[in-house]
Formats: C-alpha cells, structure tokens, sequence
C-alpha cells in the first residue's frame, strides 16, 4: 500500500516530467481489498491484494494516449513519460480532445471508516461465522470483503485532488437440497454488518422456497425486491443515462419526456452518505448529485470530458477511465426515490402476481429498448389474493426495462431503500422494492 | 525472478502452511480502438507483482502485492498463511492436494511476428482504414475496430520443488458495424462479437484480414434493420461455428467446472446440474458429441505448458459420443472427488488466486458441412455470431441471440431475418446435434472475458468449433 504523501510525490514528480510538452495527467490508484470466500458452510478461500497502478494520459496537439505501470522507481517513472510521448505521437488528431479540468475544489465526502480499511481476517471470519450459524444447519456459501480504494489525481492544468473510502459487504445464501436465498449488505463500515440477521433472512428464503413448482410462463403481475431493482436501475443507467450511447444515437432517453410512471425518480448521488464514491472522477472533475428522471420525466444524461464537448455540454464528473472497456460515462450511484408502501402493502395488494428476489444473468438483447432477458434465483413466489401461496421455480423472462416503468405501470415503491446488489455488482444503487403491473416471463424451469 | 517466488514460499511453509506456491508475473498489454476512423485510445498497461498461496487446514490464504522485493514477498507469504489460518474458525474437512510430480521447465508460446514490434501506426492505420470502409456503407452509423496484445511472463515456484517458467503472447481483435433504426440497433461484427483471440504474435491479426471483410459486415448491419424478425416456432437451428463455441462455453465448459458441481462457487456463478455420481453414465447430448478440455492445440487461445499449479496442459475428454466422461479439475477439487488433476487452474494476473478454468474446451469435428446441413434442411433457420446471452446457475435453461439469422427453406438459404433467437434445456439440445461439420469449418475461438470468482477474474478460454444443426428448437423468443 502506498502512502497518500508517496503517491502525492509521485504525481507531482510526473506532471514535472512531462512539464510543458504537453498537458497530462496523472491518476494513482492504490489501496487493498480482502475477501473471505465461504462454501459448503466453511472458509476456503481467504485472500489479500495490495493495489497500485499509476496511470499518466497524455494529450499533444490532440494527439493522446494513455499507459499504465504497477512500478513507481525512478527508472519505471521516467519509461512511463517516454511512452507515453512515444505513443501519443503515432496518434492522429482527436477531434473531441477535450482538454483537461481546470484547477477548482472538489467537494469532500466521507466514505472512509479507518475499522474497516485495518479490518483482519478474523473480523471478517466473524461476520461469516454469524451468518452459517443462522442457518441451524442449512448449506451456506457466500462471502465477506473489506475494500479500501485510494486515489490521487493531478494534471498539468494545476488540478490536485485526493481521496479515500471503504466498503464493507455481506453476501450469501442458504441452501436446501431444492431452494436457496439470499441476502446483502453493504455499508462504508464493516462494524454495520450483522451476518447473523444476513443469514436469518437468507434461510427464512430458502425455508419458504422448499417444494417449489412450476408455473406457466405468462405475463404477471410483480414485487422485484430490492437486489431485482438494482440490475434494473443500472441497465437504464448503462444503456440510457450515458452520454457515449446518447451521443452514438444508441440511448433511449429523450430529455423532457414523460418516459416512466410518475412515480419514478432517479438521481445519482456520489456524495450521498451510503455511496461508496470519491468526490471527483478520474478526470478531476468534481462530482454532484445529478437528476436522472424526475415524476417520471427523463432529465439528461451522464457525462465525462469528451462525450460532454462532443454533445456540447458539460462533463457531470463521470469520467471512469478504462474501467468499464470503454462504455463512457455511466453513473453508477444510483438512488431511486422510496415511495410511501412496504413490501407487505404491496404484496398484500395483488391479486396473482410473483415476488422475486434477486435476477440472475441478465443480458441486453437489444439497447435500444433495453429489452433484456435473465432469470430469477434465490427465491421466487407465487402470491394469489394477497399472500404468498407458495415457492415457484426459477423463471425465465424477456423483458423490456424501460416498458417495465413505463407510465401507469408503477402499482406502489417501498418507503425505504438499502445498497442492492446487482448482475453488475454490488453497491452501485441504492434500491426500495417495486410493484409493477407486468412482468413477461418467457421460459420456466423445463424451457 | 525464482528467488522472489521462492522467498515468499520459504515465509509461508515457515509459518505453517502445509504447502505453498508461489508466482511473479510481469504482464504487459498494448490495445488499440478505433471509432468512425478516430483512435479513441491508445494504451499501454504493464502490471508486476507476485501471489502467494498458503494451505492452512481446509482453507486457502492468498495475498498479492505489487513489489517485486524478496522482503516484500516474504511479508505476503507470511500474510497468506496467517490469512488462511484466520479461516479456522469456520472450519471444513482438511483439504488434501492431488499429486502433481514437481518439474522444473520452461515453454514458450510460438510465434512469428512479435506484436509489440509491429508499430502502433502500422495497427492504428489498419483500424482507421477499416473503419472507413464500414462508414463507406450507407446507413452505418458506428463503425467500430480494435487490437489487443499481452505478453506475459510467469515465474512459479511450489513448496514441493516445481520452479516453472513461461512466457505467454496472445493477439486478437474485432471490428463491428451497428445500424440505428426507429427504435433499434443491429449490428454485425468480425470474426465474431466478443472478438477472436489466440495465442501468437501479429500474423494472428493479419490472417483475419479484415479489409475483406470490413465491407460485408457493414451492409448486412443495414440490411437487418429492414429484414423481417425471426418468427416463432419449433423447427430445426443451424449455427456457425462462433455461436456453437458460445453455447460450448455456456453449457458445456462452465457446468464441468469440478468447483462449481463441488459447490464451491455456489453463491455467485452457480453450481452446476451435473451430479458427479452420473460420471462415465449421464447423458449429455447425441452421439455426435465429442469434447476434451485441451490446453496444448497449437494457437488455441488457452494453450501453454503449464497451469498455474505447476500441472502439464494435456488434453482431457470431457464428453465421449454423447456420454459425459470428464471435468476440469484442480489438484484440490480433484482429490476431492477422486479424479486426476487436469492442469485447468489458472489466475488473472499476479492479484489473484488460481482457480478452475476452461482450457480449451471444445468439439471433435464432424464428418458434415456447412452446405450439406443447409441442403438437408427442409425448414430451419441459420443463426450466426451471438448478440446476446443467459444461462441459469445450473447452466441448463438457455436463451441466447444471435447478430443475424437467415430462414432455411427446402435445403436453400432464404431470406434474412433480424433478432433471431433461441433458447432451451441444456442435455436435450445437446441431444437433438444431428449434424456437424468439421475439416477446414473447425475453428479454435478464443474469448478473452470469461468472469468467474470473487472478486472477479477474467479469464482468456478457447473452443473448438464447427457449424451444427440441431433439431426441434424453440426459436424467436422476444420481449
């Protein structure tokens, strides 16, 4: 692990290196990340990895490239600059080099918990034994992780900035010979985590998932719990509130419009206490809340520096690098606004309908519409006249999320939220329950 | 290098830990994209670092660091074993390694034409012309192009005395062409949509001489936004060789994973419906069904001499005439269910920990041909390269799209049809594979973004595979 004033020095010492020649600029990502990995009720995979990559990019007359090192010596340090230029020069010009952000304070948020970034494998190994223990017996798998992600960025339009914050996450299941379930949690602190209560509602899921039967496949009638709205929130996010796909024409999203039920608003928060984000992106931008849909009306799009020049606005603080191949600026703390029912109302409110828990392998089949087909998993439930009648199998269904929120076709959203995981990983949304009019499953357990 | 390895493995045993290894890997990656005739970037990643492996009871301990110091590598052996000891306190069955005969060796991947030599204006001039050519296409919207290379160099060391050394270089690439309509996107892409890869230098690059093929591409993208859809119905599936290796790696590749039908990855990529009492008896597709797990065909993506426990590449059978007779293995699955390791364990990267991974899993070729299925088939539909996919956590129920499809009437090709799809059960559509082509339409596919574990690892797998029909298919699922 890098100390903050080593990775500061190292920086400053890289935008010196590159001086005048050009304008550059330098992110150092550094920190460590433990996970314990449990299955058939016990620990057997327990590791550690201390991170450092230094990253210079680099932009001459428009001509840009980026590279990457792990080593920080002087001999390392100099070799990066010189590559840099070496490449940078074999490029032609980009027409939407943005430039880089100028010199402007970044806001300050705390997302660092100094118990979680020194947590120990038996910290972890404790919260993992509480949650195998509240299944009496049932198989358990799953795992626990403390993360602490550090970063330092500067460039050579004089911008600094520094940041730190951990997460800490509980994530498993129970098993019985023919059911499972699941539960999540996630909090900046690993002193939040009760595996115990984690476990007790993964086995109370996987209890009340024994003897489940197949159902016909058909248009029903849904309760999504929370992780379910998570991988929704972030396929609209991903495929639609991206400036790349809106300026590539590939984006749903029609600013102004009234696109999803009036009950819907989506804003993404970065600074939001539960986030786990820094406060500015790997451009140097400052990061802010940004309203994604409000009453159902969609408001705009997510930006980095060059999808922002090239559609003429104003980058949004969503510059990622390459962390995501190259899909552009996708905001990834989202928050959907809780509405005033619990998931109880909401089941006792349907008349036959399905509650599910979690979606599992969900792929886009076309991002226009975000049409998109996955599965359920963890726990899938039949409700008829108010109650749940009894455990189904795992379904399969072809859905278009957009359509799936689409005006009138919000029945009720739970009036709290938690950090949910999702099939793009955990803790990008922060998701309540949802009661939509229709869901199309279009294959069961037999196809 | 071996004396980093070695340190860290001393620091381990010394600890404790029961047994331990060790790898310093240095790995350089060069990639370059192209859209609409700009290079949207242009980079160069070098990662240096070693992992350390400790046994300690019934648990793995694993740390990585990114310092290349004996002293530092001696701090992460002791961490691995003290982290694995931590384990103790959810405890399972000690955990037993299968034998591996220690052996100290080199390998090297062959090739002809050192990729990072070949210069970046040479490989960003080539993506610029063929993203020219796609936007040349009227209606082509996006015109997308791009090249990847790693070198990789892995120094292993095994508290049992394996010291192994290997030097890995892989080359590949893609470009895609994608259409917008009213309320649609079509795209098409080449060779296929997650790219092709394998191992060996730049002549992999030129031999998909994607000038040829930049053209066609681009027109069927367009071409599709006006095709009528692929209609609904049971009837016979014919698909190329790249969407039969994704329906390999998905069905097949992922579900013999010896860790998943242990249960050990049961909380996110799934377990898997295979039961290993049904070995060498369960059914798992006709009897033109042939797959072995082969780490040493020459170019296949996931070839090399060595896995990353120090066991030789070897060809495995994994399915023999319909029967399925095999997995992929690592020295602790396998002596847990009494099987030989088959060299199938593999990391991503110095920071993280070996696990069961597909080598190169794929097909026998048939005695058919892509024309003899099309000539044989009365009512069909001819699929290619997959647009999209989901299989359950069993791997059984399936629905997978494909970029393109084509309606198959009386033994001809027919018109084309747009978001074709179709979905099934996994050992039943295996069992309805009544022909196969092989010879020269046998092709080793290469994927480069194959994710498993927690935290995630990217792993590079291969499959072998040629054009195939299959009978009795539900195909045109859609929203």
């Amino acid at each position: 692990m890098m100390r903050e004033g080593d990775a500061a020095e190292i920086a400053d010492g890289l935008i010196a290196m590159v001086g005048e020649r050009a304008e550059a600029s330098v992110i150092i990502s550094g920190g460590h990340s433990e996970l314990t990995r449990f299955a058939n009720s016990f620990i057997h995979q327990n590791v550690g990895e201390n991170n450092r990559s230094i990253t210079l990019n680099l932009s001459k007359e428009g001509r840009s490239a980026s590279v990457s090192t792990t080593r920080s010596d002087a001999v390392a340090l100099s070799d990066l600059v010189d590559s840099a230029f070496e490449l940078a020069a074999l490029r032609p010009r980009d027409p939407w080099s943005p430039g880089l952000a100028p010199q402007m304070a970044t806001p300050s948020v705390d997302h660092y918990d100094r118990g979680t970034a020194g947590a120990t494998p038996d910290e972890r190994a404790d919260v993992v034994h509480t949650f195998v223990e509240a299944g009496g017996g049932m198989m358990a798998a799953g795992y626990c992780e403390t993360t602490t992600t550090e970063l330092t960025f500067a460039n050579t339009a004089d911008q600094r900035c520094t940041g730190v914050a951990t997460r800490a996450i509980v994530d498993g299941i129970h098993q019985t010979p023919t059911s499972a379930g699941s539960a999540h949690q996630a909090s900046t602190s690993l002193g939040d985590l009760d595996g115990g209560k984690m476990g007790r509602l993964a086995a109370a899921k996987a209890q009340a998932g024994l003897d489940a039967v197949d159902l016909k496949p058909g248009s029903y009638e849904v309760v999504l719990e929370s992780n379910c709205v998570g991988t929704l929130l972030i396929f609209l996010a991903f495929y639609g509130f991206n400036g790349k796909a809106a300026n590539e024409q590939r984006s749903f999203v029609v600013p102004g419009d009234q696109q999803f039920d009036s009950q819907i608003s989506l804003f993404d928060d970065p600074l939001d206490p539960l986030a786990f984000a820094l406060g500015f992106d790997l451009e140097g931008t400052p990061r802010r809340r940004l309203p994604l849909i409000e009453a159902g009306k969609s408001r705009g799009h997510a930006y980095d520096r060059r999808s922002a020049r090239e559609a003429g606005a104003e980058s949004t603080g969503h510059g990622l690098g390459k962390s995501l191949y190259g899909a552009g600026p996708v905001p990834m703390n989202l928050f959907l606004e809780p509405g005033d029912r619990s998931t109880e109302d909401m089941i006792a409110s349907v008349d036959r309908g399905l509650l599910v828990t979690e979606f599992n392998y969900c792929r886009v089949l076309d991002p226009r519409t975000v049409g998109v087909t996955g599965l359920t998993r963890n726990g899938t439930f039949l409700i008829e006249n108010g109650q749940i009648s009894h455990p189904v199998t795992n379904l399969r269904f072809t859905q278009s999320f957009v359509e799936a929120l689409g005006p009138d076709r919000v029945l009720g959203i739970e009036s709290s939220g938690r950090m949910a995981d999702s099939d793009f990983g955990p803790g990008l949304s922060h998701a309540p329950s949802l009661h939509l009019a229709e869901w199309n499953f279009t294959g069961g357990a037999a196809g | 290098m071996f004396d980093v390895a070695s340190a860290a493995v001393a620091a381990a045993v010394a600890d404790g830990a029961a047994y331990s290894d060790a790898r310093v890997v240095v790995r350089c990656n060069q990639g370059v994209t192209c859209q609409n005739q700009v290079i949207d970037s242009l980079s160069q990643d070098e990662s240096a670092g070693i992992g350390v492996r400790a046994l300690v009871g019934s648990s793995w301990g694993f740390a990585a660091v990114a310092d290349l110091s004996e002293s530092a590598a001696a701090i992460a052996g002791r961490r691995a074993t003290a982290t694995a000891r931590a384990s103790a306190k959810v405890p399972g069955a000690e955990m037993d390694l299968a034998d591996v005969p220690p052996v100290v060796a080199e390998y090297e991947t062959p090739y002809l034409e050192d990729p990072f030599a070949v210069s970046l204006s040479e490989k960003s001039d080539l993506l610029v012309r063929v993203t020219a050519t796609m936007q040349g296409v009227d209606g082509v919207a996006i015109a997308n192009a791009s090249l990847s290379f790693w070198d990789t160099e892995k120094w292993f060391v095994s508290s049992q005395g394996h010291r192994i050394f290997q030097h890995l270089v892989e080359s590949g690439g893609e470009i895609s062409s994608t259409a917008i309509g009213d309320n649609e996107t079509q795209v098409r892409t080449f060779p296929q949509s997650f790219g092709q890869f394998k191992t060996g230098g730049y002549e992999v690059i030129r031999s998909f001489d994607l000038d040829a093929n930049a053209g066609p591409i681009a027109e069927q993208a367009v071409q599709l936004l006006v095709a009528p859809q692929c209609e609904p119905g049971d009837k016979h599936l014919i698909l190329d060789s790249s969407q039969v290796a994704l329906q390999i790696h998905e069905s097949v590749g992922h579900a013999i994973e010896l860790d998943r039908i242990l249960g050990w990855e049961a909380a996110f990529a799934g377990t898997s419906f295979l039961d290993l009492n049904q070995l060498g008896s369960l059914r798992y597709g006709s009897e033109l069904m042939n797959i072995t797990a082969d780490a040493t065909i020459p170019g296949a993506l996931a070839t090399f001499g060595y896995d990353d426990e120090g066991t030789p590449a070897q060809s495995v059978d994994i399915v023999r005439e319909g029967i399925w007779v095999g997995a992929l293995t690592g020295r602790d699955s396998a002596a847990i269910a009494g099987l030989t390791p088959g060299g199938m364990v593999r990391a991503d990267g110095y920071s993280r920990i070996p696990m069961v991974r597909m080598t190169n899993v794929g097909l026998l070729e048939g005695e058919s041909s892509l024309e003899e299925i099309i000539s044989e088939t009365k009512d069909g539909v001819y699929m290619s390269t997959n647009r999209s996919w989901s299989i359950d956590d069993r791997r059984l129920n399936f629905q997978f799209g494909c970029e393109v499809g084509w309606e198959v009437k009386d033994g001809r090709l027919g018109r084309m049809v747009k978001n074709p799809t179709y979905t099934g059960i996994t050992p039943q559509f295996w069992g309805r594979l009544d022909m196969l082509a092989g010879g020269d339409e046998l092709v080793h596919w290469g994927l480069n973004s194959c994710g498993k574990g927690q935290p995630m690892q990217v792993g590079h797998t291969g499959h072998s595979a040629a054009p195939a029909r299959f009978s009795n298919v539900r195909v045109g699922v859609s929203t």
